[in-house]
């Protein structure tokens, strides 16, 4: 057996700001960038927006400083830079539409959610002070959790768009409450999953092989794939459902390291996904776009026809190796440019090696996440961690892998990048959920002479969860 | 603005883009390794520790040396150290509250231990003395062969075996 020699680890905030430099230099960059190449000079609103966006950056910077010093030095620079990024690509897209004699202002709202994001980023941070304080309000969480889910699917409140019921109107704005779900729900499976792992683990009969659970185990996962199936059918969203069910049986993974879990959970989900595909108009046609997407009569299909797609290929494949330049590509000519397919967007015009430096901050943000979750010492705050690192990298495979044709079209969002303010928020909110944790899971455990700095803190940190160790969920078995 | 330099400044974009990505691995390269995994049973040989499942009675023979007690002055113990067992080398420091060894999450030390119970012992101080109580484990606690039926006081260099692990608690 290993063990892990612990080192002396550096708050590293000097590092996270010595990275918001570049990061905020990728966002910046691009906006006066997409000036240049739409207009021929800088932007009028250049110098608002850096301002902006570096005042919003060095916030979280110094609210990490006093209230997380040993938080992950990377997740914030990552996620400022996807974020930039991000807002002056749609900022492109709407000069494009104005083009076209088509006004919106999706990056002016963007730039509005950007900063509610990192503000309740910043509410998160402070108010937050110990993640396992998430773990007395795990079935509080469930219950929100799912009404969330299902809240679309109310008569008068829940309203269709595009052909998927996914938003809510609220406030006279329309709002997805699938994307907050998705941090309610990681919160209570991990609450409940470190309670009942071991039970869930224990070994059943062993078919080919694989050591499958116990048959009367199997009830949280079937019941995990009705409400799936439930949001596939009643909200016609297959991003969502994919989301929700891929999240749980990740999370009951990594909770219990059985490799059967994932086989029960990824046959369970093909059998509902042909299931829907022979039943449902809505899921066939998605599937028909995505396997015959160059064919005419799909190509041309009014309702649910491969045009989009077909169309952010064709754009990709304009991009190129390096690109058109940002503003000299015509991204506006697949249709939700901005949203669904920011991503074919930002590969027309930056090609295949600005889309893989992306895809790669995508990459850096989920390892922070797992790294996260690995060092963390506690079994909620690990599996919190996992769970939400994997909604990142989920989310974007799935995006990803629907604009390139991989996996059929679904309509979840690019994190941080696509224009969308349930998305940006409740991305920001993971972020700060992450930093919470590995400010925990990087604080040096081995409490140094009082002379050291960490150690006050950590005095008392050990001091309170043994004050409160009798009396938490779970402990009496 | 020429042909040139909205070319140069495209591709000058995806190099700053580059650039913070390296920067950021960078960052991640120094993490990663920083962790450094040490071979157990090879530390156990070269460095003459103690054997598994050594028992008290034998000469205490400890991985870190015991300061001698002060005259005149109670042995208090500052924390309380795993010597041997799955969590070798963790330490948990010891305050004024009790400490819970178990295997529940919610244990202040969480042993990865199937020997041991959910909820094993506990160690609580009074008057500044130490005990150790048994919570109704399984497997039992013991100071070293003795299984712990009680609270008993324990100081300074006592071995403590919960499940598969050796504690002890030290100055």
């Amino acid at each position: 057996m290993a063990t892990v020699a612990p080192q002396r680890t550096r708050p590293g905030r000097g590092t996270e700001l010595a990275l918001l430099v570049p990061a905020l230099a990728v966002g910046i960059g691009a906006y006066a960038l997409v000036g240049l190449g739409t207009a021929g000079e800088l932007p009028p609103g250049l110098l608002g927006f850096a301002a902006g966006l570096t005042a919003l950056a060095v916030g979280v910077h110094l609210v990490l400083r006093w209230r997380a010093p040993f938080a992950d030095p990377v997740l914030l620079p990552t996620a400022v830079a996807i974020n930039g990024l991000g807002l002056a690509m749609i900022r492109r897209i709407d000069v494009a539409y104005a083009a076209r004699d088509r006004v919106t202002d999706f990056a002016g709202r963007q730039m509005g959610w950007t900063a509610l994001g990192m503000v309740l980023a910043v509410a998160v941070i402070v108010l937050l002070r110990d993640h396992r304080t998430l773990r007395r309000y795990t079935y509080t969480a469930m219950v929100i959790g799912l009404v969330l889910l299902v809240l679309p699917l109310v008569p008068g409140l829940g309203t269709e768009i595009n052909g998927a019921r996914i938003w809510i109107q609220v406030f006279g704005g329309s709002f997805q409450p699938a994307e907050l779900a998705k941090i309610v729900l990681a919160i209570f499976f991990a609450g409940y999953l470190v309670t009942n792992r071991d039970t869930l683990a224990l070994a059943g009969p062993k078919v080919l092989g694989l050591q499958l659970p116990r048959l009367r185990d199997l009830g949280p996962i079937l019941l995990a794939w009705a409400v799936a199936l439930l949001v596939l059918v009643g909200e016609r969203d297959l991003g969502t459902s994919l989301l929700f069910f891929g999240l749980f049986v990740a999370m009951l993974y990594l909770a219990t390291e059985r490799l059967s879990w994932v086989v029960i959970g990824l046959v369970l989900f093909a059998g509902g996904a042909a299931l829907a595909a022979s039943t449902f108009g809505h899921v066939a046609a998605r599937f028909e776009a995505w396997l015959h997407a160059f064919d005419n009569d799909v190509f041309n299909a009014s309702p649910g026809g491969s045009g989009q797609l077909v169309r952010g290929l064709f754009g990709l494949a304009s991009g190129g190796l390096f690109g058109t330049g940002l503003g000299q590509g015509r991204p506006d000519l697949v249709p939700f440019a901005e949203s669904d397919f920011i991503v074919a967007s930002v590969g027309e015009e930056l090609g295949l090696t600005g889309l893989l430096a992306i895809l790669v901050c995508y990459l850096i943000l989920t390892e922070r996440g797992l790294r996260t979750a690995i060092g963390v010492r506690d079994g909620f705050g690990k599996l919190l961690a996992g769970g939400l690192a994997f909604t990142i990298a989920f989310q974007s495979f799935v995006v990803v892998g629907g604009v390139t044709r991989l996996i059929p079209l679904t309509g979840l969002t690019m994190p941080f990048l696509a224009y969308g303010g349930s998305s940006l928020i409740s991305n920001w909110i993971v972020v700060a959920l992450l930093l919470r944790i590995s400010d925990h899971a990087r604080r040096p455990a081995d409490l140094a002479p009082p002379s050291n700095q960490g150690s006050s803190a950590d005095d008392q940190l050990t001091e309170r969860i043994t004050v409160r160790a009798p009396d938490a969920p779970g402990g009496a078995r | 603005m020429s042909e040139l330099t909205i070319t140069l400044l495209r591709l000058g974009y995806l190099v700053l883009l580059w650039a913070f990505v390296f920067a950021a691995i960078g960052v991640l390269r120094a993490d990663i390794y920083g962790t450094r995994v040490v071979q157990r049973r090879l530390r156990s040989t070269t460095k003459e520790e103690p054997q598994y499942g050594r028992r008290a009675t034998d000469t205490p023979a400890t991985p870190v040396p015991v300061p001698v007690p002060v005259p005149g002055q109670p042995a208090v113990p500052r924390r309380l150290v795993v010597t041997s067992g799955p969590l070798r080398g963790t330490t948990v420091p010891l305050g004024s509250a009790a400490i819970l060894i178990g295997r529940a999450p919610s244990c202040t030390l969480v042993l990865d231990d199937d020997y041991s119970s959910q909820r094993h012992a506990r160690l609580y101080s009074e008057a500044g003395q130490w005990y150790l109580e048994d919570l109704g484990s399984t497997n039992g606690t013991f100071i070293g062969r003795d299984r712990v039926t009680e609270p008993t006081p324990v100081g300074p260099g006592t071995q403590l075996r919960v499940g598969q692990s050796t504690l002890e608690l030290q100055r």
